[in-house]
């Protein structure tokens, strides 16, 4: 045991909460500064920098707290402090710090002179934070919201794209209908549990028989609608190509890979958590979720020619693997999630990073055939595209392959056989559009002479590009250490047996437990 | 006594609540928003949460419904402007969600919530008597949900950042 933290009490819930407070510190402190310093360039750039720092500084806050193996005080009441909390609140930290690497370059060379953009970054991570800390509804949703109003507002950041504002507005109005969904389901889980707690309301389940009462089973499903949503799975997927596609690119890349992480994260913490026990529930609905999300993802991406669209398209199939792994709504699972997203952070940032170098003016108009050619005028560039087409196909040898390995594993084990073959197929259709990339970029020849003459990586992004693509074949060669992390960091996620058995129910539970 | 002003009240939210979404005028229909949450706040008199029904009032009748007007005017949306509830498909699609919500609340109904969750009959009068209206609110917001009401503070932060970057004039 390391060390113990009473969240009842507010010294504790400064320490538990550390991450998070230092995080707020320096969004506040950039606030100031952009608010005073918003001239040009170099402020824009000086923005970047701090918000640098601040991400940098959150992560060594928040492996401190793991390095003390810190845990609560009895039942979590607000905030979960376990490992499922710490790892994936790494893996949206990288994901932001690599944004903001990213956007360095871009901002300047797409001219989005506001320094604000940082800031918005800052803030959405300290939702996405929250949202895999909370052990309470009321604490996820506000999480969830934090994150989400931050990220419409990134989407239309380019005032002068008239797509970034069509995306922001459409992205925006959909997104306040599903936090609506999710508040309802919130609303009605409470009505029926009588409490937001997320262990007590695993607790209620279990002492009360509520396994089967009508307004859980509404409460559970309109959850899900609300999350299904957020992570673009079909059918409720109608938003996310138009607004990745309008979206600046480092920013279509932190959606993709950390906004849906955030999601999942939350979304694992309650299947597995407060409704493991009562999997027959949900358990079909997340399946035929999965199934057509996978699909319809993989065969909607199979028709796209333009880059940009297709990569959008290809983030709603891995929405479908990664709901695979809620599916077994096991610590097996959520062990497959933490890996899944980590190698899936690192391919989307990397990916879209390759897109923002051979692109210009929100590269939207970038399609694949205009990649011919890219491999004999930019060698490691069109090798790090490589890298990440099969790390996404899943081919071995890369982190991909590892991560739908370990998520083929955890279906498997919970009994879902057929939903691993249907894993399998998605896959097999899915180098329909990933293949290509590569062909065109190492078999074709360039279109003319002048083709990529400015597609290079300068500065920061060249380091993300170079960084992600070496850690992905790191990791399919050599995924003990990370498979390790996962599975150790999850591996407490269900409630222990002492609360479900001894726990108190009822109004004043959760004061009670105080 | 009680029964016969839950049921006129719910009236008047339910007529009213309709009123708002078939007027075409943005101001008649903000005006219909008002009564319905006048009436809402009636039914938190009747059950017992006087603090909530006088905030009901304060911030969403008073603070927030003036803003909508405000904003009316500014943008001079008084007069009938076009609907945007397009062609039937539209009209389908919203009628059918309406059913669909109507149906779960039906189903809702006939669930009964188990015992021990439910506070004793009296139980909130009892404490507006002893600690006064407002405690029994402070009291936990405060204590056991401080951390939510802080996280609130951060989002109403982030939502005035967002809205500042997207409403500046100079681009």
């Amino acid at each position: 045991m390391g060390m113990v933290v009473n969240l009842a009490t507010p010294a504790g819930l400064f320490w538990g909460m550390l991450p998070e407070i230092v995080l707020t510190g320096w969004a506040l402190a950039l606030m100031l500064v952009a608010g005073w310093r918003h001239g040009g360039e170099e402020d824009q750039r000086f923005a970047g920098q701090l918000a640098l720092a601040a991400l940098v500084s959150t992560l060594f806050a928040l492996w401190w707290l793991w390095a003390k193996d810190a845990r609560p005080d009895g039942i979590a009441l607000m905030i979960a402090l376990d490992g499922f909390r710490y790892a994936s609140s790494t893996i949206f930290l990288l994901g932001a710090i690599m944004t903001v690497m990213l956007s360095l370059g871009y901002v300047r060379r797409e001219r989005i002179h506001t320094p604000e953009y940082y800031l918005l970054i800052l803030f959405a991570t300290i939702g996405m934070m929250v949202m895999s800390a909370a052990a309470d509804l009321i604490v996820l949703f506000l999480g969830l919201e934090i994150m989400s109003i931050c990220v419409y507002v990134l989407t239309g950041i380019n005032r002068r794209s008239v797509f970034g504002a069509e995306a922001a507005l459409k992205y925006f109005l959909l997104g306040a209908f599903a936090s609506g969904f999710l508040i309802y389901g919130i609303a009605l889980i409470y009505g029926a549990t009588g409490t937001t707690n997320l262990t007590l309301i695993a607790v209620s389940i279990t002492n009360l028989g509520l396994q089967s009462n009508g307004m859980l089973m509404a409460g559970i499903g309109l959850l899900i609608i609300g999350f299904a949503f957020k992570v673009g799975a079909v059918p409720f997927h109608m938003w996310t190509p138009d607004v990745y596609e309008g979206a600046p690119t480092p920013i279509t890349a932190f959606m993709a890979a950390a906004v849906k992480a955030a999601a999942f994260a939350a979304l694992m913490r309650i299947m597995v958590h407060s409704l493991g026990e009562s999997i027959g529930t949900w358990q079909n609905a997340v399946w035929w979720l999965a199934v057509v999300t996978m699909l319809g993802g993989n065969l909607m991406a199979l028709a796209q020619r333009r880059l940009k669209r297709m990569l959008a398209y290809s983030s709603i199939a891995h929405a479908g693997y990664l709901l695979t792994a809620v599916v077994s709504g096991t610590e097996t699972g959520a062990a497959a999630y933490l890996f899944y997203a980590f190698a899936y952070t690192l391919v989307t940032l990397g990916a879209f990073g390759v897109l923002a170098v051979v692109g210009r003016n929100g590269e939207r108009d970038v399609r694949i055939d205009d990649l011919a050619g890219l491999a004999a005028k930019r060698p490691w560039l069109a090798f790090a595209m490589a890298v990440f087409m099969l790390s996404l196909l899943g081919f071995p040898g890369t982190a991909g392959f590892m991560a739908k390995w370990y998520v083929l594993m955890s279906a498997i084990e919970a009994d879902q056989w057929k939903l691993g073959i249907i894993l399998v197929l998605a896959s097999v259709v899915s180098a329909g559009y990933y293949l290509p990339v590569v062909m065109e970029m190492y078999m074709n020849q360039p279109i003319t002479e002048e083709a990529h003459q400015e597609s290079v990586a300068v500065g920061a992004g060249r380091w993300v590009i170079g960084a992600t693509a070496a850690l992905l074949l790191l990791i399919g060669f050599f995924p003990g250490r990370l498979m390790d992390v996962s599975r150790s960091s999850s591996d407490d996620l269900k409630p222990s047996a002492a609360f479900t058995l001894n726990a108190p129910t009822g109004p004043d539970a959760g004061m009670a437990s105080r | 006594m009680l029964e016969a002003v839950f049921w006129a009240n719910a009236g008047i939210a339910i007529v009213s609540a309709l009123a708002c979404i078939t007027r075409r005028s943005p101001v008649a229909s903000a005006l219909w928003l008002i009564m319905t949450l006048f009436a809402t706040a009636v039914m938190f008199v009747l059950l017992d949460a006087h603090f909530i029904a006088v905030l009901q009032v304060m911030v969403y009748s008073g603070a927030i419904m003036v803003l909508f007007l405000f904003v009316i005017m500014l943008l001079n949306l008084g007069d009938q402007s076009a609907t945007d509830m397009k062609g039937w498909f539209g009209r389908v699609v919203g009628l059918a969600l309406g059913v669909f919500v109507m149906v779960e609340l039906w189903v809702i109904t006939k669930v009964v919530p188990v015992d021990q969750i439910r506070l004793p009959a009296g139980e909130l009068n009892r404490m507006t008597v002893d600690e006064g209206a407002i405690a029994p609110v402070a009291q936990v917001l405060y204590t056991t949900y401080l951390l939510p009401f802080l996280l609130t503070a951060i989002l109403l932060l982030a939502a005035i950042a967002g809205a500042v970057v997207l409403a500046k004039r100079e681009v």
